[in-house]
């Protein structure tokens, strides 16, 4: 079975290119299954399970971070999806405080981003856009061809190495490419590995060492200095 | 080198087939979509920027030199070879002008050339068709309508510099409309206007005649419409300069409608 995680800020439309993905995916006689994390609330298990016939389930992280969720119940929808007889397992979740990426070694990472959001974006989202796979662009007809460039541009400094593909997720433009890279990807087995480093939990500070300045600390420290971008590991 | 534009025909809003299957472009052709609002003028270019092979909405293909072509055209905007001109007139970017040119320059890998030098006659182009000058340390979102495009016509001109120009409603842009077409045609490209402009329409070679999201004829300028077209481009100056008079708070006078003195 094939894994496929697909991560970005709320509302660049995830669960729209989703939808198509799984549109393609069932054209070519592919079986998928589908796991929606969020923290309260969602409803696009539901809707995907209406509107194609397939498993689908969610989840609420509630006080936990959805990434942290994410690590805790992957292994779960693994098993679940494998019992449902699916080839691929589609899982969204919202990325929230930017500090790791829900991906996992050697499983394809997809960020969804928007053309609208601003050319800063890419620098502020961190490791769920630089550990990722694939960076996936949409709303691509609400800019001009030369802004949808520029934008590429500030994907490619943060993320060199990432694919970047703008879709048209309205109509489902542009999405062939991704069903591609999730059909040719390697099916999951054994121990699955989070990508990049987990950010810090607990800390010097936390357990009660209130000197001030970085001297005083061990573990995770930064000085005024060192201020390197962030890209989770 | 890029030779041919070949439009191969898909269907329509009620998805029976286009009455017109099969459209040739040629390097140097210049080419007007013609059709009422909502007539599918727009989609068709998008098709063609987006280089449709049967994966959009109408299943038309876009054939380049009689070849699917290379899907590196694509996703690499250096070797994209189109510009398309949107009816965008507010940028969302939230970047300096002249960074935004400096980063596009290098997307699409104009290294060959001084970043300064490109930069420098994008923004004189672009000032030939705008009223008040774009400054190149404004922010792209504080540009106004006609600024914004005029700054895209220069930098799809200058910076893309592709053989194939696609252009949306260009006369809606608020910008010298008649100096836009002199400067675009100086480059020898295939140009794709969408407009209701008669005087674009009779400067073209042929026209495209869409309706209801169909090509649904081709016209070629004949010898009676080209004789037309000197007369169409007189009376097309002459509301230009009523426009620019007015514009810069002149009055008018009864000589100023020469064509029908």
């Amino acid at each position: 079975m094939k894994l496929a995680i697909v991560a970005g800020p709320a509302t660049t439309g995830k669960t729209s290119v989703i939808r198509h993905v799984i549109r393609k995916l069932k054209s070519n006689e592919k079986k998928a299954a589908f796991l929606k994390i969020d923290v309260q609330y969602a409803e696009e298990d539901i809707e995907l399970a209406e509107e194609f016939g397939i498993p689908t389930r969610k989840i609420y992280s509630g006080e936990l971070c959805p990434d942290h969720c994410n690590v805790m119940v992957l292994g779960d929808a693994l098993e679940w999806a494998e019992e449902q007889g699916s080839d691929v397992l589609i899982v969204e979740t919202a990325g929230l405080c930017l500090r790791c990426s829900p991906y996992v070694e050697d499983v394809l990472g997809i960020v969804v981003l928007e053309a609208t959001s601003g050319m800063n974006l890419p620098l502020k989202v961190g490791p769920i856009l630089s550990l990722s796979d694939i960076a996936v662009v949409t709303k691509i007809d609400r800019v001009s061809q030369a802004e949808r460039e520029v934008f590429r541009a500030r994907i490619q400094d943060v993320a060199p190495k990432v694919l970047i593909r703008e879709v048209n997720a309205l109509y489902g433009i542009g999405i062939d490419p991704l069903v591609e890279e999730i059909l040719e990807s390697a099916d999951v087995e054994g121990q699955l590995y989070l990508r990049g480093n987990p950010p810090v939990g607990t800390c010097t500070i936390c357990v009660g060492k209130k000197e001030v300045g970085w001297q005083s600390h061990f573990g995770v420290v930064r000085s005024l200095e060192n201020q390197n971008f962030y890209r989770g590991q | 080198m890029i030779e041919s534009v070949t439009i191969m025909g898909g269907h329509g809003r009620s998805g029976r087939p286009e009455a017109v299957q099969q459209i040739d472009l040629k390097m140097g052709n210049v080419v007007s979509i013609v059709g009422p609002t909502g007539s599918g003028k727009t989609t068709l270019i998008n098709d063609i920027e987006l280089l449709a092979n049967a994966n959009t909405p109408t299943g038309r293909r876009i054939l380049i030199n009689g070849c699917v072509p290379p899907s590196e055209y694509r996703y690499d905007p250096a070797k994209n070879p189109i510009a398309l001109i949107t009816q965008h007139t507010n940028f969302l970017s939230d970047l300096p002008v002249r960074k935004f040119l400096e980063t596009h320059a290098r997307i699409r890998d104009k290294r060959d050339q001084s970043t300064d030098g490109l930069i420098e006659r994008v923004i004189s182009f672009a000032n030939q068709l705008t009223g008040e000058p774009i400054n190149l340390e404004s922010r792209m979102t504080e540009l106004s309508g006609g600024q914004t495009r005029a700054l895209l016509i220069a930098d799809a001109t200058i910076i893309c510099d592709t053989p194939i120009v696609l252009l949306d409603e260009v006369e809606n842009a608020g910008i010298h409309r008649t100096r836009a077409l002199q400067l675009l045609r100086e480059h020898k490209k295939i140009f794709l206007f969408v407009t209701h402009d008669p005087r674009i329409v009779l400067l073209s070679d042929f026209r495209i005649v869409m309706r209801e999201g169909s090509i649904t004829d081709v016209l070629h300028t004949d010898q009676e419409e080209q004789k037309l077209s000197e007369g169409v481009s007189k009376l097309d100056d002459s509301l230009c300069l009523l426009r620019e008079k007015l514009r810069w708070g002149q009055r008018l006078i009864a000589n100023d409608l020469e064509v029908f003195a």
